[in-house]
């Protein structure tokens, strides 16, 4: 094979382990979202996600406990931003954003007063990660399998139905005597823990232990893949390998292009996001009832 | 106000479950915060200068917040700001005393305002959602000032990514010894002149209703659209004043880092405030004495470190959205 050969390979390669996060942290938004519940909380979900694996599996050696740790530290995470959002009826953009606050202030003290490290996780071995399978990490094999599943869930069950029903009307759902909070929670539980999986690849997957704000801006940017996505799982895997792809360029070309700045490649998914929402004229796909809290006040 | 004293309350408490967490004690944790806050002339200074930062951070998530925007971009928008009032001070700094830093805070406010305006004309004009886009600027804020510092602005023969020191002509006076600097009288002038704008003029009315209800303002004879970019234009212009606190009242050069997280911080103030520039001043009060005893606390007990502060940020902003309810 020749060098263009295997730069596409190795590229390629690249593209799928960067898209596997982005991939669980849209779909944790997608069900959130369609559901009619903003999914701004998701890179707090993902950083605590994250913390709580390489925690687990610094402590104990293996990568188990961690995955259970991220699913609860996601699941936790999330039915907070239930309590406020769909419990109260407050503000959802204003909770997502605090979760994500709260997540970085979280994670950053917990490390520091349990490891002593700044911040830091201790460098996992081998032996406490999730192991590969197939060639492989399992997880990437675990958000290939959540798409189509998402799609069946969505498209072909009664829990979809409702799903999707109580995020375009969900008057109608009442109607039918249907609780729309027990709905909605249910969805942010499989949010927070598809986001807690996002995380949990970052730290004892891809990586070898928790760095402070790892997910820089992964969960912004799983949003916007969902929105580009138009809210349909394959289209919005579409998004998360374009934007994955646009990551594995950077990391390449870093070096390659004397010329150009080093910064400026490195802003490159951020730039490629904002092109991404600007080409997008309209939210007429977005679910209907998204952002407005149940019952309506006034 | 009953409001903001209950979310206090609970994110105190809160609070000190996370220093239980991390193994400390609360108490004496409390004790040495207010201490480092408030326990000297040198203390009180840091603590308003701290508290300076935290007011224009405040009010330029509020001014965008009565508009109905949520601008959380007010870190990239006074790292912009923070370059804006560098690259005058180090253009202008040959000239007499006054006009270097005027220049700056001109061109502080001017940057800060334009690294607001993308976001804002995507959203009034393609819908782009401003939350995801102003974090976006974040991100490309950073690269970009690291780009500059470390390649174009770095001093000769300097180690680490910063440039020259600027000449005094283009410091802020300070007010005391220490860090306070005439950009405090300056944030509780910019606050007056917010809650004149927003509730005296026609053209805050105008804001005001747009935010509340953007079909009445169409009603109205309004362009919800234009009050958005307007709006969002004041909010970078006042987060850009971020820059000039930090570059021209302390470092007095540029360099990286020196946002440290107040345009985050500027969120909670804004919500704890209610949106009110009153409110405003009020809750970046507090939260300056927060980073300046979290940072004392921090040297007495490290295992608690200044990241409590921002797990007290969040908690506060997680009881706003509780209360804050559109």
């Amino acid at each position: 094979m020749d060098e263009f050969g295997f730069a596409l390979l190795s590229l390629t390669g690249a593209t799928v382990r960067l898209a596997a996060p982005l991939v669980l942290a849209a779909l944790a938004g997608l069900y959130s979202e369609r559901a009619g519940v903003i999914a701004l909380g998701l890179e707090g979900m993902m950083l605590s996600g994250a913390f709580a694996a390489a925690t687990l599996a610094a402590l104990t050696g293996s990568p188990w406990p961690g995955l259970a740790a991220a699913l609860a530290a996601g699941v936790g995470l999330s039915l907070l931003h239930g309590l406020v959002s769909v419990g109260r009826g407050g503000d959802q953009v204003v909770s997502g954003v605090a979760l994500n606050i709260l997540a970085t202030g979280l994670t950053a003290t917990l490390a520091s007063a349990w490891f002593g490290l700044g911040g830091q996780t201790p460098l996992l071995p081998p032996t406490a990660r999730v192991p590969a399978w197939l060639g492989q990490n399992a997880l990437i094999w675990l958000a290939a399998a959540a798409i189509p599943a998402t799609a069946w869930l969505l498209g072909h069950t009664r829990f979809g139905l409702r799903l999707r029903a109580v995020g375009d009307n969900p008057a109608a759902v009442e109607a039918a005597g249907i609780s729309v909070a027990g709905l909605r929670f249910r969805a942010l539980a499989i949010s927070g823990a598809l986001a807690g999986l996002a995380g949990a690849y970052l730290s004892i997957g891809h990586g070898a232990g928790f760095i402070r704000d790892m997910t820089a801006g992964k969960g912004y940017l799983a949003l916007a893949a969902l929105i580009f996505g138009r809210w349909r799982p394959l289209p919005t895997l579409l998004a998360c390998l374009l934007f994955a792809g646009a990551d594995a360029l950077q990391m390449r070309l870093q070096g390659a292009l004397g010329a150009v700045p080093v910064q400026a490649i490195q802003a490159l998914p951020y730039l490629l996001t904002v092109l991404v929402l600007a080409g997008l004229a309209g939210t007429a796909a977005a679910p209907r009832a998204i952002g407005r809290p149940w019952p309506p006040r006034r | 106000m009953r409001g903001g004293l209950i979310s206090v309350g609970g994110a105190l408490a809160a609070s000190a479950l996370v220093c239980l967490a991390a193994g400390a004690d609360p108490v004496m944790a409390l004790r040495l915060l207010a201490l480092g806050a408030f326990g000297s002339g040198e203390a009180l200074g840091y603590t308003l200068y701290y508290a300076t930062s935290f007011i224009f951070a405040g009010l330029a998530v509020a001014v965008a917040f009565q508009a109905g925007l949520f601008n959380i971009g007010g870190e990239g928008q006074a790292m912009l700001g923070g370059l804006g009032a560098g690259l005058a001070a180090l253009a202008l700094d040959g000239l007499p005393a006054p006009l270097p830093a005027l220049a700056g805070v001109a061109l502080a406010a001017l940057s800060g305002a334009g690294w607001a305006l993308v976001p804002a004309w995507l959203q009034a004009r393609r819908g782009s959602h401003i939350v995801i886009t102003t974090i976006m600027f974040n991100f490309i804020a950073s690269a970009l000032l690291t780009w500059l510092l470390a390649e174009i602005l770095i001093a000769p023969g300097q180690p680490a990514p910063e440039s020259r020191s600027f000449a005094t002509s283009a410091w802020l006076p300070a007010l005391a010894g220490g860090p306070l600097s005439l950009a405090f009288p300056l944030a509780l002038l910019a606050a007056a002149a917010v809650a004149l704008l927003l509730w005296r003029t026609r053209w805050g009315h105008a804001l005001r209703v747009a935010g509340l209800n953007p079909d009445a303002a169409r009603y109205a004879g309004l362009s919800p659209a234009r009050i958005t970019i307007q709006a969002m234009l004041l909010s970078g212009a006042l987060a850009g004043m971020v820059g000039v606190n930090e570059i021209l009242g302390v470092q007095h050069r540029l360099l990286l880092g020196f946002t440290g997280g107040a345009g985050f911080v500027g969120i909670a103030v804004a919500l704890m405030g209610r949106n009110h520039p009153g409110g405003v001043v009020l809750a970046a009060l507090l939260f300056g004495a927060l980073a300046q005893g979290g940072a004392e606390l921090a040297f007495e007990l490290p295992a608690l470190g200044r990241d409590l502060v921002v797990v007290i940020q969040g908690l506060v902003v997680l009881a706003a959205a509780t209360m804050a309810r559109r």
